[in-house]
């Protein structure tokens, strides 16, 4: 049995829900088990916010993260307190933007200005979610990111399909800069 | 090839379903962890035909609920614990006066307002006996977002052919979660309404409203369409005038009960596995019945002789079938997340004749697999047998 654990979390409004959506949504597109679940504050704004996705090739019981393979901390407060639920030798993504202590736990640390980009690149920091998303899948072979791309066409609010799939290209183009070519 | 499993909300399979069911009428008042029933009941049910009220607060939501269902609709509402609170005198009118109606409370830490974002499964025995006097209960407990939609079916058909309110128990876990789930084609759903007269009013026919039909139940006629008839909460007759009686109070209190316990077995839904050779079983409902479920997988890989029984029906609670279990198994773990309020229940269907072994939590997270392990390895029935070396 395969099973990949994902967390993403950061600030409440940073689109973590969503984002997390999406990557079950594109799993569920490539052939894979999915369950997303959630837990946020009572804040529509601010406070933690965290999405776990469970992929897997059998059916998904326990729909929790227990240990984490991939970690994505959108802000600092979410990489100190979710970094001790990755596993080790696990990966941790962080928007540099608003993570600058990075931890010291035993995971693969990758380090991208996200939201930065994102608001540079495009004009207005809105879909750094699935910016983040497509720097994401880019570790994830389990998914193709062109599955994510149609994912998103389908989740996000209608209007906004252009400017985050443009966002998911330019997290990727971040991530990639890291990986070398084979 | 199969078709492509659509990803879906547990909140948004118990609309669907509700859709799917016939229901045309929901009155509510939003509150997490139930509030994406609401806001797709506001978009979906006037396309459909039908009416979605936002109302002032749970007590009138639950009362429009009443009188739509009265003059003919399928109705629900949903909730989550103070909410439900709220709903609870009605919910015992709604059983006085057999109004057919659907109650989904989507259960959160409580009690208070707790933590509106965190689950639990504190308001089991608020569903038994939340309202006053001696009244039946229904209420069903999904444990992922298919059975959420097939409970909603389920609870829609149960709360017509008895004529009584049903209540939809899910917990935030499963409210909120998404999964990949295959949707039975709506030619494959059997879909119950109500009894209604046999006849035009005036007629032989139409019998007087509240005479005990097929089952127990009346056929009472949709209000409003010509049928003289009268609706209390008081003990009432056959015609529904209020009586003060004490023959009748004890007739018709009797016959509420009676029209449930008639069709209990249809109304009972429970999930086995791996019980054959069980020596320690874990009993579960809603979203503590997946990390069971997983630990039982985990003990079987470690040899353990593990089993597992999932309550989908809670009210009126399994007694037999949790009977027949204690007759094969040794050992009981009940896992709730709450302080042992089945855990009573299941004591009392044992009878002494298995130990009940109870694993209590606060609330506010869902049990890990890990936890449950631990309690079938430490249960007597759950050691490992020492492995005889030849």
């Amino acid at each position: 049995m395969k099973r990949i654990e994902v967390i993403l979390s950061g600030s409440g409004g940073q689109g973590l829900i969503l984002a997390g959506i999406v990557l079950a949504e594109a799993a569920l597109l490539a052939g894979w088990r999915a369950v997303q679940t959630q837990s946020y504050g009572p804040e529509a704004r601010g406070g933690a916010s965290r999405s776990e996705v469970i992929i897997s090739d059998e059916e998904i019981e326990y729909p929790r993260v227990e240990r984490a393979d991939v970690l994505l901390a959108m802000n600092q407060e979410s990489c100190d307190k979710y970094v001790s639920a990755v596993k080790a030798g696990g990966l941790v993504i962080v928007d540099s933007t608003y993570v600058s202590r990075l931890p010291s736990a035993s995971v693969k640390i990758v380090s991208l200005p996200v939201t930065k980009a994102v608001r540079e690149r495009l004009g207005k920091p809105v879909a750094a979610n699935m910016a983040a998303l497509g720097a994401l899948v880019t570790f994830l072979p389990e998914i193709p990111p062109d599955l994510a791309v149609q994912a998103l066409t389908e989740r996000v609010p209608p209007g906004t399909e252009e400017i985050n799939r443009q966002a998911f290209r330019l997290g990727g183009e971040l991530a990639g800069t890291l990986i070398p070519n084979p | 090839m199969t078709d492509r499993l659509k990803l879906m909300q547990g909140n948004e399979a118990v609309a669907e379903a509700a859709l799917a069911a016939g229901a045309r009428f929901f009155a509510g008042y939003p509150i997490t962890p139930s509030t994406e029933i609401a806001e797709i009941m506001a978009a979906r049910l006037p396309a459909a035909g039908g009416r979605f009220i936002q109302m002032e607060d749970e007590i009138a939501g639950i009362s429009a609920v009443i009188g739509a269902s009265l003059a003919g609709q399928k109705a629900f509402t949903a909730t989550s614990g103070p909410g439900f609170s709220l709903m609870q005198e009605n919910l015992g009118f709604a059983a006085m006066v057999e109004a057919p109606c659907v109650v989904v409370n989507v259960q959160r830490l409580g009690p208070g307002t707790g933590i509106p974002t965190a689950p639990g499964q504190g308001d089991v025995m608020q569903a038994r006996w939340g309202t006053h006097g001696d009244h039946p209960a229904v209420a069903f407990c999904p444990g992922s977002v298919r059975e959420a939609y097939d409970l909603t079916i389920q609870a829609f058909n149960a709360a017509e052919r008895l004529r009584t309110p049903v209540i939809l128990l899910l917990d935030e876990i499963v409210a909120h979660m998404r999964e990949g789930v295959h949707l039975p084609p709506p030619d494959e759903l059997v879909i119950i309404d109500r009894p209604r007269p046999a006849g035009p009013p005036g007629s032989i026919g139409a019998a007087p409203a509240y005479r005990p039909g097929k089952g127990e139940v009346p056929a009472i006629p949709d209000f409003g369409t010509g049928y003289r008839f009268h609706v209390t909460g008081l003990v009432h007759d056959e015609t529904g005038l209020p009586v003060n009686d004490s023959r009748v109070a004890d007739g018709l209190i009797r016959r509420l009960h009676r029209k449930i316990e008639l069709a209990r077995r249809e109304i009972t839904f429970t999930r086995a596995c791996r019980l054959e050779d069980a020596q320690v079983a874990v009993i579960a409902y809603g979203s503590a019945a997946r990390s069971a479920r997983q630990a039982v997988r985990e003990a079987r890989e470690r040899g353990v002789q593990a089993g597992f029984l999932q309550l989908q029906t809670i009210w009126p609670f399994p007694a037999e079938e949790v009977a027949n279990l204690s007759r094969r198994v040794p050992q009981l773990i009940v896992a709730e997340m709450n302080l042992g309020q089945l855990e009573a229940e299941v004591r009392r269907a044992v009878s002494g004749k298995a130990e009940v072994i109870p694993l209590t939590s606060g609330g506010g997270r869902l049990f890990t697999p890990e936890e449950i392990l631990g309690a079938i390895c430490t249960a007597p029935g759950g050691r490992l047998k020492k492995v005889v070396h030849q």
